[in-house]
């Protein structure tokens, strides 16, 4: 009995302890994919890795947040967040209208031009270069679009599904060339690889790390470089519409991140180009 | 092959350097999951088989819907359901039964439970056509005698429909095993935090997948699909093959003493 | 439960259903000729031929259709230089040919197992006293094997069958918009999985229903007095 008495007033205290402690830091759970090198992937040892586990971590130190992240496939993200599962998407993700239907975003805290990834041997490698954004100045780049549809007629056009690639892909081209949904950037890179699709829509970003990796010495970039419009204004981290002091501590975060150059060097470090948003 | 691929064998070592122990664990993950997804089958099944023997109309209609649906529709569209849709089904009930916050449903939750209410449906289809077939005779004389109730259930109903039941277990079993697949598409896994003393660590933290997502992942990592997926399938008939094993002994056992086995 | 959102889902679903039923019926046919060879095949004198017939059926019932799929559509992918020296590589290269493969692969399997069984419970008696009128081989076998057998079948090829449309969701897997394809794009789109199973479950129901009352039917044709009630609709 005596023991007894002894180990609850233990665990008691313990319990006491801890819950000081929460009072002061606010526990947040931030989801990513784990599957979208650089941005955020998995490595040997299965652990979660990239540019958005580093900025992550900077903006919760900042927030004064203790956070924790965890991998969720891409097609079910947004409703586990929705559901709770956890408080903050930092996975890639774009802000689109569409999107700000269920979520809430912060800030861009980066961004980056989309574009098509071919086989090198692939004729579509000779596509014409150029970049356009699609909010500034549609016109241009829609006309420039269309001049590439005829180079797309029967070919096989690859996007990962559910991202701005494949809203992009399914508005301009659609009907002109068949286009595949895969669940994850990897399967995309794989069918590729494998002669199955003809290109990927794809981010930049995305597209140079395959080339980079050990199986990408076949593949390209090619044709022009688009952003703006359908394909996002620029990546954000999600959250729950009614968690408006969840927002505007990460919006002050990202300031404060933009502000003294943390962002430059992540993305410089990860990207190696300057993805800061410019305002 | 392209070159600089490695050898089958050195993709499959123990350790840090190849796959092999992930791909074991794994196998144990996808044991778990169709046990823990059969075993919830049962009580369904049970549950259903009760309610469409029972006399009641209302309750017979409900059986036969549940049954009806869940033999009808692709397993596959019922783990997108309660994997996509479970928190929101789970958050909505409580809602309705008074209780204001969220539910979350874990995914090894979503997705046993998916494989659960699929095999329950056939199961009570097993259970019913094993208790039809017992002879009747037995719980009269058993009613005779004074039994009701739980004992009855216990003494007589219980072991009799057990010993029809097993075949048509066994084919389900397999079955169930072979659903747990299904649950790589969704990406179903489970956080193990290891186990430590202090600071020594005696199993390091990881996260399991099952035995298909695992085969991809290292399939994807690798480059070299072949030799992981033909593993996984190699995994996964002796899986099976030692279940046929098992349940053919305990269809002997089952039908011990009985005429013309 | 917004009726709107329901009427938009299903008629997008309803696109899918063309290659639902292309893919389930092909494998169906295809798989039944893969059948009646591994039964021919276990039926024959030559003992290894047997043993490679029932080897291939303990394979492909004993390892998950899934595995399968992805062996065949990711697993032969790593052999494409192989199969393009050889003007093979067509027939991989496409996820529907793919699918179709392992569709009628597995199915092949199954369905073997089904006749063999249903041609093994073909009373001992008939045949013997088919054998007293004189009969023998190919005759023995179209008048008084084959029917008997096939006919005691037809029940659990139903079953079969109706996997099978079942088995057709897998091929969402590997980039077929088929009918859970379909869904699957649709719940990622609106978030609302459970009306969008409603009505992916309710086409996915009619159809099974529509094969299950033919076979009801073919069943009562084939054996009025044995077989009345057997595979219920």
């Amino acid at each position: 009995m005596k023991l007894a008495r002894y180990l609850l007033a233990a665990a008691v205290a313990t319990a006491s302890l801890a819950a000081t402690a929460d009072a002061q830091t606010r526990k947040v759970k931030i989801a990513t994919e784990g599957a979208y090198a650089p941005w955020n992937f998995t490595n040997s040892q299965g652990k979660l890795e990239g540019f958005e586990l580093d900025l992550g971590a900077e903006l919760c130190k900042r927030a004064k947040f203790d956070c924790e992240f965890l991998a969720q496939d891409w097609d079910g993200i947004i409703p586990s967040l929705t559901a709770k599962k956890y408080d903050a998407i930092m996975a890639g993700m774009n802000i689109t209208p569409k999107r700000m239907e269920t979520l809430a975003f912060t800030q861009p805290y980066a961004g980056g031009p989309h574009g098509f990834m071919t086989l090198k041997s692939s004729p579509l490698a000779k596509l014409p270069t150029g970049n356009y954004n699609l909010s500034k100045d549609l016109a241009s780049a829609e006309k420039a679009i269309d001049g590439l549809k005829d180079q797309f007629k029967g070919k096989v056009i690859g996007v990962q599904g559910s991202t701005t690639n494949s809203a992009f892909a399914e508005k301009y081209f659609k009907g002109v060339a068949e286009i595949r949904e895969y669940k994850t950037t990897e399967q995309h890179d794989l069918d590729l690889a494998a002669g199955r699709i003809d290109a990927a829509v794809m981010a930049h970003t995305a597209a140079t790390a395959t080339i980079d990796g050990p199986n990408g010495k076949e593949m390209m970039i090619a044709g022009p470089a688009f952003r703006g419009g359908i394909l996002g204004l620029g990546v954000a981290v999600g959250l729950r519409k009614d968690d408006a002091d969840l927002k505007k501590a990460f919006d002050d975060a990202i300031t404060a991140a933009i502000a003294d150059g943390t962002i430059k060097t992540l993305t410089i470090k990860w990207f190696k180009i300057d993805l800061t948003p410019q305002s | 092959m392209p070159t600089g691929a490695k050898s089958y064998f050195e993709l499959m070592q123990w350790g840090p350097n190849g796959w092999l122990d992930e791909m074991v664990f794994a196998t144990g993950l996808t044991l778990i999951v169709a046990l823990t997804g059969f075993l919830l089958g049962l009580v369904f099944g049970g549950i259903a088989a009760a309610g469409r023997m029972s006399g009641h109309r209302l309750l017979e209609r409900v059986s036969i819907t549940y049954t009806t649906i869940l033999r009808g529709v692709p397993d596959l569209l019922v783990i997108y359901l309660f994997y996509f849709g479970g928190s929101a089904i789970v958050t909505a009930i409580g809602n309705k039964l008074g209780y204001d916050g969220f539910i979350g449903v874990p995914g090894f939750v979503a997705g046993t439970l998916a494989i659960g209410l699929v095999s329950g449906a056939y199961q009570s289809e097993v259970i019913r056509g094993s208790f039809l077939a017992m002879p009747s005779g037995e719980i009269e004389a058993a009613r005779a005698f004074g039994m009701s109730g739980l004992t009855l259930v216990r003494r007589i109903v219980g072991p009799q429909v057990l010993r029809y039941a097993v075949p048509g277990l066994g084919n389900i079993w397999q079955l169930v095993l072979k659903e747990a697949a299904l649950v790589a598409v969704v990406g179903l896994a489970v956080h193990w935090a290891g186990i430590k003393i202090g600071d020594v660590v005696l199993i390091h933290e990881t996260r399991f997948s099952d035995l298909l997502r695992q085969a991809h992942v290292a399939a994807g990592s690798t480059r070299q699909p072949f030799p992981f997926y033909i593993t996984c399938a190699a995994f996964y008939l002796a899986l099976t093959t030692l279940s046929t094993w098992l349940f053919r002994r305990a269809e002997a056992w089952a039908r011990r003493g009985m005429r013309g086995s | 439960m917004d009726v709107q959102f329901m009427t938009d889902s299903f008629l997008r679903l309803l696109g899918g259903i063309p290659l639902t039923l292309k893919l389930a019926f092909s494998s169906i046919g295809l798989g039944l000729a893969l059948a009646l060879a591994l039964v021919a095949l276990m039926r024959q004198p030559i003992r290894p031929l047997g043993w490679l017939a029932h080897g291939y059926v303990f394979v492909f019932r004993g390892t998950p259709l899934l595995v399968q799929v992805f062996l065949i559509y990711y697993g032969l992918g790593q052999f494409r230089p192989f199969f393009q020296d050889y003007g093979l590589w067509w027939l991989f290269r496409d996820p529907y040919h793919c699918a179709l493969l392992a569709l009628t692969l597995n199915t092949g399997a199954y369905t073997a197992e089904i006749l063999r069984g249903g041609l093994q419970s073909v009373p001992a008696g008939a045949v013997e006293a088919a054998r007293a009128f004189g009969m023998s081989g190919m005759t023995l076998y179209w008048r008084i094997i084959a029917p008997l057998g096939f006919r005691q079948a037809l029940p659990a090829y139903a079953s079969e069958i109706i996997l099978m449309i079942k088995a057709t969701s897998l091929a969402s897997t590997i980039t077929l918009m088929e009918v859970t394809g379909v869904a699957h794009k649709l719940i990622s789109e609106s978030f609302r999985a459970v009306e969008v199973f409603l009505c992916a479950g309710a086409i996915y129901l009619t159809i099974n229903f529509t094969v299950t009352a033919v076979f009801s039917l073919l069943e009562r044709w084939v054996a009025p007095d044995l077989n009345a009630g057997v595979t219920k609709p």
